[in-house]
């Protein structure tokens, strides 16, 4: 459950943001999720639901939801120069077959924006 | 443009939902890895000022980490090694690798099931490097949560141990994926196991094209001279590197 302490940086994050921008709400949360990330969006929600009903997050949190969007992963092929989307984890160029050692994303786990008021 | 945060639509960010009523959106673009990728940044620049290689050593629990590092901690051709180990609770792990010779320090990780960076640079404070060259980093046995987390390591080495099955890379593909080098340990098993060495191979192969693959058996040792001699040659090159601060480790 490596989410928890995902989700502590993300509220680390959007509270400093949210304080900078004199917010009293954080109503949205946009998250791009690589598929490669390692991460599981049902845990993350899970443990989104954790911070906001969390008695400490208070008012800023209040009714707060988090919205993924996932990022697929993208390889390059040093043979053919040119990108691809791998079907499963065995990253192999639909065009040559020549395995990929560069995934060029699906990494993310990037905190895009944040809908205050 | 997704017409909150000013990120294209190539990026695959699109405004899902309208605006809450008076509310507005702020763009952030900022990963959750951040803090950690800057602590593993500056572990990094310590190690290079040192003329260390550090390496992260991943596995399932019980593949051989310790085992293999008590190895090391003896035949390493300029002892002493340093090592930080972690795990969710006792020093047991510390006390043996001490007790090989090493410079041990334990991490106690309590509920984390990973290390991160600024848990490195705490037990780096309590280390004594002088006249090491050879730092490890034993992760928490765990083939998920330590995969996204730079420690500021030269190096990643994924463990797998004869008798996990063969298609563990296939199961737990971005750890292997990471790792500059897998080691096959407990070679020594692979008769009485009915392991299948070439089907495993190609497994990694297939996950991690680009990483060395070593074979060797911490218990008795066949095999540990080829890591050394790995490692020794991977320190050679990175001290013939410029150093990020355009200057020489």
């Amino acid at each position: 459950m490596h989410e928890l302490a995902l989700m502590a940086e993300l509220q680390q994050l959007a509270q400093v943001q949210a304080h900078r921008a004199g917010a009293q709400r954080i109503h949205r949360l946009r998250l791009r999720l690589g598929a490669a990330a390692g991460v599981n969006p049902e845990a993350l929600h899970q443990a989104f639901a954790v911070l906001v009903s969390d008695a400490n997050a208070g008012q800023l949190w209040r009714g707060a939801q988090l919205e993924l969007v996932p990022v697929p992963v993208r390889c390059d092929c040093s043979h053919c120069e040119q990108p691809f989307s791998p079907q499963d984890p065995i990253h192999a160029c639909p065009r040559c077959g020549q395995l990929s050692a560069r995934v060029l994303t699906g990494r993310e786990l990037e905190l895009v924006a944040l809908e205050v008021s | 443009m997704c017409g909150h945060c000013g990120c294209t639509e190539a990026s695959g960010v699109r405004a899902a939902h309208a605006p809450s009523e008076g509310s507005r959106w702020l763009a952030l673009h900022q990963s959750l890895l951040g803090r950690n990728d800057a602590q593993a940044d500056r572990n990094r620049a310590h190690f290079r000022a040192r003329g260390l290689l550090s390496l992260n050593l991943l596995s399932a629990p019980g593949s051989g980490k310790t085992a293999l590092l008590e190895q090391l901690a003896r035949r390493w051709p300029q002892p002493p090694i340093a090592v930080i180990v972690g795990d969710l609770a006792t020093d047991n792990d510390a006390r043996r690798l001490r007790a090989a010779g090493a410079r041990a320090v334990q991490i106690r990780t309590g509920d984390l099931c990973h290390l991160e960076a600024d848990l490195v640079a705490r037990a780096l404070r309590q280390l004594d490097l002088e006249g090491v060259d050879l730092l490890v980093i034993e992760n928490v046995g765990n083939l998920v949560c330590p995969t996204g987390f730079d420690l500021g390591e030269d190096l990643r080495l994924a463990l797998l141990a004869v008798g996990e099955g063969e298609d563990k890379p296939l199961k737990y593909p971005a750890l292997y994926r990471s790792a500059d080098a897998v080691v096959l340990n407990k070679i020594d098993l692979m008769a009485v196991m009915n392991f299948d060495h070439h089907q495993a191979v190609a497994n990694l192969r297939a996950i991690a094209p680009a990483a060395a693959l070593l074979e060797l058996s911490a218990r008795n040792g066949a095999g540990v001279e080829g890591l050394i001699s790995w490692l020794q040659q991977r320190q050679r090159q990175l001290q013939q590197r410029v150093g990020p601060d355009g200057r020489r480790p």
